[in-house]
């Protein structure tokens, strides 16, 4: 999504006839009027979601790329390509939500010491977006709260993660995932729980997305944790 | 009552075992969108975009008025979304509004009025003189400004739906807000059958559930709490001659029993549970479960981890698998209690002279019966691992099939690339059947696209040719697809029209929210570039035949998610519309369509006894033709239309 001069549209000052019209005189008839102004479209909620949820999405993105080489089932699988494909995406867009607003906006998926594989850093954090410049990479993995946004794996359960194989694999994702998910429609309650948050128009439709398409995500994933049979590597 | 429950349990078996079906397909055998397509390589530009089209002529194109900045795409602000249409009026949304397009001449609208009213996502329904506007961003205000809502509780908020009075397009009039605990993303009209005098609206809201200090009795419960305002649509009901006093009537909750979990086999619940027992094993240390611990003690507080784990949504067993892990010293947080199952529609469509209306309801399709405009019951709920998002919903006019589209990454991301999966953001199209949905094929618009463009399935309506079931498709910046489902395993594409991207170098959102078939013509309302309008041209796959048949069906009023019967006049091309068809599909020799062809046209020509006489004799030859064609209905439709000239 590309938000180029959004900046100074939004909150535009109101158009005075109209909400004149609208607010005092119920039926009054309302005309179109010509009006814009400058504006400030954010708040610092609405930054520190977007920045979070781009780190909360490159674990969710790293998490599914290891179905194909932790031997995933095939529906789990599937469901992990589409998570990989759909928050790629979204990050793109949150980034350029960001880039549109002269915003410091993260690209953790690009910042991994090894672009050709998943990650495997001794940190255990397997969490990618840790930018290493002049940083005790293990240090910060473990003691960073900021990147840490709810529902995410802690480096135990990455790695945890990235050591299972098969149906153990599938169990330990479903489960780590739902767990992502809720933690990512925490993000959103919070976001609007916060006064005169979530109100520009394209984050508002992104939240209400995340928050209508991950809820229905984590149904998908508890109808296949159901399937899955005990593991036999266990 | 009974019948309800006994065919959603066996809609449940069914859809398991299509879910497991459908995800067992390997991703390779898929078919992929068409690189080689013309669509697929279009230069890119705001108004100077290449463009690529099949059977699709564009007859006007409009930009939006300046109010809502035509030469700034890019962002949600200002953004074109549905279409309702009434007389000679169009009804284009905004985020920020709408507009009123005069076309009396549709290759010459005209604006005849916008309205600037901050509302998202504006999705418009027109009855009689109501204009109907859906408000959902918690920055929507009652006076329509702008500058947002500070205040996490305001009585200046207006999320529901906006009722402005139409009666002089000129100057709108807003009558009523209705407000609703959870806005308005969409909205359906719906028309009592035994009362004129009113219009229901339902009501599918996305957005959270506002404060009980802003809005008494909007709680925010899980599916247990009989009080929240989650889990069930709102249906106002609007008095046409006092709109002012519309307001919600009822809220039905047609999520119930969805989410809880299914009574399972032991079987299946002892696998599932010994797999997680064993995943929480490793978990206990964590909890605080000391290493001395015995393993008896470790094995119940790792069953009872499982517990909460398989029952999330069962508040009694979480409770108390819960409990029993606080007495031996384990606390476990659940975040948010129970969730999951769909807690909202994302759209609705009515069909009310079928009795049905289909819910795009999250990760669920539903069908609902709406005798009762007031409380619709759910007849069935599929699902779909190919699925994402469900997003809206159309029926054939026969109401032997239903069509779902899949909105995946809502509809701003660019899922019609080449290496999307081709049946992902989809249509997924079912036959229907003894009030029962079976999964039958895929339909996707087949261009590939670039990164630049925002692609998915999105809203669309029926074109109405006789004997097919087309529908004509907004695929946002993927442009405007007709396509025949007749045969709903096989659905194939008959028409399009597509830009090239916005801008070249980065996605800037735009393209087709909405193209709709009305009296004749083909609208598209594109969220950057403003309003278009088509006309269908003819190809191999739809002759002027059938577009002029089509042309023959008119409506007063069209509102896309109230679907109207399409009922064809006794005409002749309608008859020479299924001639076509017959051709099309060897349902008759070609000795034999030529005979037709030429007793249509004498008969046409002629007039009095002669007229009736040449299309009696026609009749009578057809009826003794359908016995022994290989498409005997067509051949039957066609011998009704002709006895109907005769009259």
């Amino acid at each position: 999504m590309t938000a180029m001069s959004l900046s100074s549209r939004l909150s535009a000052a109101p158009r005075l006839a109209v909400a004149l019209a609208c607010a005092g005189l119920i039926s009054a008839p309302i005309s179109a009027q010509a009006a814009s102004g400058p504006a400030h479209d954010y708040t610092k909620a609405d930054v520190d979601f977007v920045q979070g949820m781009i780190y909360h999405h490159a674990q969710a993105v790293v998490m599914s790329d290891w179905a194909a080489t932790h031997g995933a089932r095939a529906d789990v699988a599937t469901l992990c390509k589409r998570i990989a494909l759909s928050q790629r995406d979204e990050i793109t867009m949150m980034q350029h939500w960001l880039e549109a607003r002269h915003l410091d906006a993260p690209d953790p998926l690009n910042m991994l010491p090894d672009h050709s594989g998943p990650p495997h850093d001794e940190s255990g954090m397997n969490m990618p977006g840790m930018n290493m410049k002049g940083m005790d990479m293990k240090g910060m993995a473990m003691g960073s709260q900021s990147m840490m946004m709810p529902g995410m794996l802690t480096p135990d359960q990455m790695r945890e993660l990235d050591a299972a194989h098969g149906p153990a694999f599938d169990h330990l994702y479903l489960t780590g995932m739902i767990k992502h998910h809720e933690g990512a429609l925490d993000m959103v309650a919070k976001l609007f729980n916060t006064p005169g948050s979530g109100q520009q128009p394209e984050l508002f439709s992104f939240a209400t997305d995340v928050d209508a398409g991950q809820r229905a995500e984590i149904g998908r994933m508890q109808a296949i944790l159901k399937t899955l049979t005990p593991s036999p590597t266990q | 009552m009974t019948r309800r429950i006994a065919s959603f349990r066996s809609s449940l078996v069914l859809c398991a075992a299509f879910v497991s079906a459908a995800a067992l397909l390997p991703l390779s055998a898929r078919a992929q969108s068409d690189t080689n397509d013309p669509r697929a390589h279009l230069k890119a530009g705001l108004y100077d975009a290449g463009e690529a089209a099949k059977g699709l002529q564009l007859v006007a194109h409009v930009n939006k008025p300046d109010d809502f900045h035509p030469n700034d795409p890019g962002g949600l602000t200002y953004a074109n979304s549905d279409l309702a249409f009434g007389g000679h009026y169009v009804y284009q949304g905004n985020f920020s509004g709408f507009q009123i397009w005069d076309i009396s001449n549709p290759t010459k609208p005209v604006l005849t009025n916008h309205v600037v009213c901050f509302t998202e996502q504006g999705d418009v329904s027109v009855y009689g003189h109501l204009l109907f506007v859906s408000a959902e961003n918690t920055g929507s205000r009652l006076d329509c400004g702008t500058q947002g809502i500070q205040d996490s509780v305001s009585k200046e908020r207006m999320v529901g739906v906006r009722i402005f009075d139409i009666s002089n397009p000129k100057a709108p009039k807003q009558v009523a807000d209705v407000q609703t605990c959870r806005g308005s993303h969409t909205h359906t009209l719906v028309q009592d059958p035994n009362d004129k005098s009113v219009i229901y609206v339902y009501v599918s809201g996305l957005a959270r559930v506002r404060s009980t200090s802003e809005m008494a009795g909007c709680e925010g419960g899980d599916i247990t709490d009989p009080n929240t305002a989650l889990f069930r649509i709102e249906v106002i009901r609007v008095p046409l001659a006092h709109p002012e006093q519309a307001k919600i009537v009822s809220s039905p909750r047609i999520f119930n029993d969805l989410t809880a979990p299914p009574t399972h086999g032991v079987a299946v619940a002892d696998t599932a549970n010994g797999a997680a027992v064993k995943a929480a094993r490793r978990f206990l240390g964590r909890l605080g479960m000391p290493a001395t611990a015995t393993s008896a003690d470790s094995d119940k507080a790792a069953r009872l981890i499982a517990d909460v784990m398989n029952f999330r949504n069962d508040t009694v067993k979480t409770k108390a698998a819960t409990d029993s892990l606080k007495a031996m010293g384990l606390n476990l947080r659940i975040p948010g209690g129970a969730r999951g199952g769909p807690s909202q529609c994302h759209d609705i469509t009515v069909y009310p002279s079928a009795g049905y209306a289909a819910g795009a309801c999250s990760g669920y399709g539903l069908l609902l019966n709406i005798k009762d405009p007031t409380h619709p019951v759910r007849l069935q709920a599929v699902a779909d691992s190919n699925f994402s998002f469900w997003h809206s919903a159309t029926f054939s006019n026969d109401a032997s099939k239903l069509l779902f589209t899949d909105e995946w990454g809502g509809g701003t991301q660019p899922k019609c690339r080449a290496t999307d999966p081709i049946d992902w953001g989809a249509d997924a199209i079912f036959s229907l059947t003894d009030n029962t949905l079976t999964h039958k094929g895929y339909f996707k618009m087949p261009a590939a696209q670039t990164e630049q463009e925002n692609c998915v399935a999105h809203n669309g309506n029926l074109v109405p040719v006789p004997g097919r079931d087309i529908m004509v498709q907004g695929w946002y910046q993927g442009g405007v697809s007709v396509f025949d489902f007749t045969d709903p395993a096989h659905p194939k594409e008959i028409a399009y029209f597509d830009r090239g991207p916005i801008d070249a170098t980065k996605l800037v959102l735009g393209g087709y929210w909405a193209g709709y078939y009305y009296n004749g013509y083909i609208y598209g309302s594109e969220i950057a570039r403003g309003l278009d309008v088509f006309k269908l041209t003819p190809t191999a796959d739809l002759t002027q035949n059938e577009i002029d048949a089509a042309k023959l069906v008119h409506f007063a009023i069209l509102n896309p998610q109230d679907q109207p019967k399409i009922v064809w006049p006794a005409a002749f091309p309608v008859a020479r519309a299924y001639v076509d068809q017959l051709k099309r599909d060897n349902g008759l020799s070609a000795e034999r369509l030529t005979s037709i062809e030429s007793a249509l046209k004498s008969a046409e020509s002629a007039s009095g006894a002669k007229r009736t006489a040449t299309l009696e004799k026609l009749a009578t030859a057809l009826s003794h033709d359908a016995q022994g064609s290989s498409d005997t209905k067509r051949v039957r439709l066609l011998e009704g239309v002709v006895k109907g000239l005769e009259k």
